[in-house]
């Protein structure tokens, strides 16, 4: 049997996979990305889209960490549009239509690119252990594989069951058969599980629909990418489709509930609330008689179009049937029928913040794994995995992300601390601290920390420490300068007359005041290039907001910095309640803050727990 | 870091109440209310002025930071116990810039973090736990009068509801979202807004201690209440007649009961009534005598109340001195049982009192003040269009400042209403 050492494998080649892979590898891991076949590298198993809101934070975030995520979104981008434009920055995302082909090929050569990274084709039955240390994993052939340190990224393969209608069959995703050894094999790991199903539309033939009659979805005329490091398109542009549903779509799927396999009773999974199926859509929200329906083309080269907003598990005569009473669709044909599917996940609260598995050594999870949904949220935590799976095999400190810092934090304290009943995704709302985690200022909030930890390559480096000194030097120069309401009369803006100077920063803030008056009053702030104004701008805005926002920023991130050692033993602190007890074995919060998101936690409690904690720290370690 | 305050004594009537700050203005809030602070760790009696005069002749004592409980600047009052002076007294200081209530347990994790506490001092936090816990809070919920305690669930449903629009068009736009909700979301705030302004101005504990407990006495006609309120007022206050009904309104009498100031109301006699006027007046009595602090029920030897006590009314029988003197009822007429009656409505004045903690109530204005100012913020936003994000940020705040009134609102809450109003998934 051939033996090989890696520092870090990577099992699966999916959105989590890809990013775990190449963070290992940039951190100077030697890493091995092993998936069952190298043409699903980067597939899109759901909808040709990357981004949005929230979602678009995340990728800026990941490309921030140098990540691959946001590069590979770019080179596929088809359709490039920015959320909210009309909204404030905080809350804008950038959303792509990507070119599923693209994106794979983009994604591998990323990947086969990367110094330290080896692709290995293959399914992985089990996990090499001795005494409690994940430490290799072993192939369908027999072939075994050593590592200090392994990630799991194995999205919907997980006891995966894919249902149409009354009939059902095991696969990880349509045309895959699923991982059912290697779910036999956690099962023995006693990781806490549990089922959630997710769906996905029926797939057209784009030669078959009507689109003279329908309206159309253009893309910005000045696109916003995700990548720090990208500033121009590289396919070809399209519009989407945009046609509804009507009564006869949902008088069919009235009469047909009975056959679906979600209403049928064929599924225990839980579904997330905000992708609900059209059934769902008919059955909950009965007072509507239509539901708008985007016809998002899949590639330049691909007549196949994807359907946003029909997902379903029917069976595929009424399927046809249904799509074929919508306006624009009547000769449709389906190339690929809807259906949904049913997965095992780990409960999240068995991990920490570095996604390691508390009870197992050398364990990473990452991905839709660990109750979430979405290539963006998959991504975002092989990232996280990734990074300290290296920083393990490597010997180098953990990498935590807290939740003032990023959206990555958010989500990953999320789900360790409260665990998902529900596929999990990023909402900006989750985000106590938006309005300072932007899209647009990502790489002001991460990179630094990616260049400490050492995932940042030269590239982004230059171009980032030098955006960064102009940041730094333009927001000095508008800082040191002060005017008056009188001053600023000048330059023909009122100001209420309250006496008080203000900055140029300040008053960029303002509502009424935009930069070329700020030149006007100072004509040396001229100099300042185009793209250091706007974000200037787009810091100033908030910048009330946030001074505000800072102590409670400063709260979080005291009582983050109050570690629990895995050590403590909350079932043996007297003075607390068995209830809080047990919730906390259960959940294992990580840090202070942690703990008093913890439901009945009170302050009191809080307190014995830091005492404890202070005392143990004193206390001289026992040999 | 912010400065805290808080009584460090229960609450509740006592001899002396103590008021601790600790923080960095802890020194400079206590000198703007007095003339000069006596040295460090050496007691002073110094008058404490507040805007509107004086408001107690105290012992001021403080420590400075390193020598202090919490490792911090710290300054104590020992005020005369009332509570209409110690409740004077946060009010004031909430009023300084950079000052605010304690969280629970504030003082002794402030004193934890700067390693001011041994360890004997935190084990003995354990038996704090119990009294901290969530239900806790919500009894505190439960302490706010019947009235507010609802409008404390309608602005909690309304600021979720508010919230979770806003929420929605900032989140979902892509989706089939209503694509302007500040009309809808302006309603609400408004509505909101003016209500705990009102609240703020009227029912703080102050007003409270002005207006005094209300007391209630419940019975049928010609049981003898207004003979009972004329003994216990010492004076004709009500007019007591033969003829059953006579009580029509509710009748308001102020007292002076053993140090607690007290309203007795004597409410119109509680029987079915054919008359229209007399069932209006009935009507009436009854819910006042409801939202009363405490009943008494004064009923018939063998009789049973008009409606349901609670767990602190008292029941009585009346008319004692036509059973006989060792009887346990209470007659006003000869006196009979009226100290032992007198007893029984201080003592559960004395616990409401206690309960409802001028601490409590004084955090709860101050929540309910700077809540205000964060949907008036909102309320500006949202009108000047394009910063949801803004109005968002100042209802969470507003929320936020609100916990301690309305219980915890997380994001899962709002994402709730929002996935239960609006078809969500393209
Ligand atoms: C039917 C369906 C509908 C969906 N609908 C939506 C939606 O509407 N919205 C949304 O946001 N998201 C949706 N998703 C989710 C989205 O596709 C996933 O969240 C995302 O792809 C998860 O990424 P991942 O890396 O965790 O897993 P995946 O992308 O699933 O990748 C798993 C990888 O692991 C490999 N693998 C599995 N087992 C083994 C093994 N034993 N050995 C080696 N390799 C292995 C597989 O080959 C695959 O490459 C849907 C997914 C499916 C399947």
């Amino acid at each position: 049997m051939k033996h090989s050492h890696f520092d870090v494998v990577v099992i699966g080649g999916g959105h989590a996979g890809c990013e775990a892979a190449t963070a290992s590898a940039r951190m100077g891991a030697r890493t091995a990305l092993i998936t069952i076949k190298k043409a699903g590298i980067g597939v899109m198993s759901c909808n040709p889209a990357i981004g949005g809101l929230g979602k678009g934070h995340l990728v800026r975030e990941i490309d921030a960490m140098d990540g691959v995520m946001g590069r590979v979104a770019d080179k596929a981008g088809i359709q490039f549009r920015l959320l909210n434009r009309r909204k404030g920055p905080a809350v804008q995302g950038p959303r792509t239509q990507a070119d599923r082909a693209v994106y794979r090929s983009t994604m591998l050569s990323e990947i086969e690119r990367t110094p330290n990274l080896s692709v290995i084709e293959g399914e992985v039955v089990d996990l090499l252990d001795e005494k409690g240390v994940i430490n290799g994993i072993v192939l369908h052939d027999g072939v075994e594989i050593r590592s200090s340190a392994v990630v799991l990224t194995t999205g919907t393969f997980l006891r995966g069951v894919i249902h149409i209608g009354e009939q059902s069959h095991a696969g990880g995703r349509m045309g895959d058969a699923p991982s059912t050894k290697l779910a036999e094999r956690i099962d023995d790991y006693a990781l806490p599980l549990g089922r959630l199903k997710t769906g996905t539309p029926p797939r057209l033939d784009g030669q078959t629909i009507n689109w003279e009659i329908l309206e159309t979805q253009p893309g910005d005329v000045d696109p916003v990418f995700f990548s720090f490091l990208s500033n121009s398109v590289s396919s070809a542009q399209i519009s989407c489709g945009i046609t509804h549903t009507n009564e006869k779509t949902h008088e069919i799927i009235q009469r047909n509930l009975a056959k679906s396999a979600m209403y049928g009773g064929f599924i225990d999974g839980v579904g997330p609330r905000y992708c609900p199926s059209i059934e769902d859509k008919v059955v909950r929200f009965a007072e509507k008689t239509s539901h708008q329906v985007f016809l998002e083309p899949e590639g330049l080269n691909d007549h196949t179009v994807y359907p946003n907003g029909i997902s379903t598990s029917l069976p595929l005569d009424v399927q046809e049937l249904y799509i074929r009473s919508i306006r624009g669709l009547e000769q449709a044909e389906i190339v690929q029928p809807g259906y949904a599917i049913e997965y095992d996940y780990v409960d999240p609260q068995a991990l920490n913040l570095s996604l390691a598995v508390r009870s197992l050594q050398g364990l990473y999870l990452a991905g839709q794994i660990n109750g979430t949904t979405g290539y963006e949220e998959a991504a975002a935590q092989g990232l996280v995995a990734g990074l300290n799976a290296a920083a393990t095999a490597l010997d180098k400190p953990r990498v935590e992300f807290g939740r003032s810092e990023s959206y990555i934090g958010v989500m990953i304290d999320d789900l360790t601390t409260r665990g998902v009943t529900e596929p999990y995704r990023m909402f900006t709302s989750r985000a106590e601290f938006r309005l300072s985690l932007r899209a647009d200022n990502a790489d002001q909030r991460l990179t630094p920390k990616g260049l400490e930890i050492g995932c940042v390559g030269r590239r982004r480096q230059t171009y980032f420490t030098e955006k960064a000194e102009r940041l730094a030097s333009g927001q000095k120069a508008m800082s040191d300068k002060y005017f008056s309401p009188q001053d600023v009369a000048k330059a023909g803006k009122r100001l209420s007359q309250d006496g008080s100077r203000r900055t140029a920063y300040q008053l960029l803030g303002l509502p009424n005041i935009d930069f070329d008056d700020l030149v006007k009053l100072d004509s040396s702030l001229g100099c300042i290039d185009i793209e250091t104004r706007a974000q200037l701008g787009r810091d100033a805005l908030y910048a009330t907001y946030i001074e505000r926002q800072n102590q409670d920023v400063a709260v979080t991130k005291r009582d983050e910095a109050h570690l629990i050692p895995a050590a403590l033993i909350f079932s043996e602190l007297d003075g607390l309640s068995n209830e809080l007890k047990v919730k906390l074995e259960r959940r294992r919060p990580a840090n202070i803050a942690q703990a008093s998101r913890v439901e009945g936690m009170t302050p009191a409690a809080l307190m014995l727990i830091m005492a404890r904690i202070r005392r143990d720290a004193k206390l001289p370690a026992t040999a | 870091m912010d400065t805290i305050f808080a009584q460090a004594t229960a609450p509740g009537k006592a001899g002396v109440a103590i008021v601790r700050l600790s923080g960095p203005k802890a020194w400079v809030a206590i000198e703007t209310m007095c003339s000069g602070l006596p040295e460090p760790r050496v007691v002073g009696l110094r008058e404490l002025h507040g805007r509107d005069g004086l408001l107690d002749t105290a012992l001021v004592v403080v420590f400075e930071d390193g020598a202090s409980f919490t490792g911090e600047n710290v300054a104590e009052l020992h005020l005369h116990g009332s509570s209409a002076v110690v409740s004077a007294v946060l009010s004031e200081i909430s009023s300084l810039e950079g000052l605010r209530h304690a969280e629970p347990g504030e003082f002794t994790r402030r004193a934890l973090e700067n390693g001011c506490l041994d360890l004997a001092q935190v084990e003995g936090l354990a038996d704090l736990i119990d009294a901290e816990t969530e239900a806790q809070r919500r009894q505190a919920i439960r302490v706010l009068s019947g009235e507010l305690g609802e409008k404390a669930e309608g602005w909690r449903q309304g600021l979720i509801r508010a919230a979770a629009l806003i929420e929605a068009s900032i989140d979902f736009a892509d989706e089939d979202v209503p694509i302007d909700v500040t009309p809808e979301v302006d309603d609400i705030l408004r509505r909101v807004l003016n209500e705990l302004e009102s609240e703020i101005d009227g029912v703080g504990f102050a007003e409270r201690v002005r207006t005094g407990f209300e007391v209630a006495i419940v019975g049928a006609p010609n049981v003898g209440k207004s003979t009972l309120l004329n003994a216990l007022a010492g004076r004709e206050a009500a007019i007591t007649s033969e003829i059953a009904g006579t009580t029509r309104d509710v009748i308001e009498v102020r007292m002076d009961l053993g140090g607690l100031p007290v309203t007795i109301l004597d409410t119109a006699g509680l029987r079915d009534t054919d008359d229209p006027v007399e069932s209006i007046g009935v009507e009436k009595a009854q819910a006042r005598a409801k939202s009363a602090d405490l009943r008494i029920f004064l009923v018939d030897v063998g009789g049973s109340p008009a409606f349901e006590p609670i767990a602190r009314d008292i029941v009585v029988a009346s008319k004692a001195d036509l059973i006989g003197e060792s009887s346990e009822g209470v007659s006003g007429r000869t006196g009979q049982g009226l100290p032992k009656l007198i007893e029984m409505i201080q003592s559960r004045i004395s616990e409401l009192a206690g309960q409802s903690g001028i601490a409590t109530r004084e955090r709860h204005r101050f929540a309910m003040s700077s809540a205000s100012g964060s949907l008036r913020d909102a309320l500006v936003n949202l009108k000047s269009g394009e910063v949801y994000e803004l109005v968002a940020e100042d209802i969470r705040s507003a929320i936020r400042s609100l916990d301690s009134l309305i219980g915890r609102v997380d994001v899962e809450m709002l994402l709730d209403d929002i996935f239960s109003s609006f078809c969500i998934g393209k």
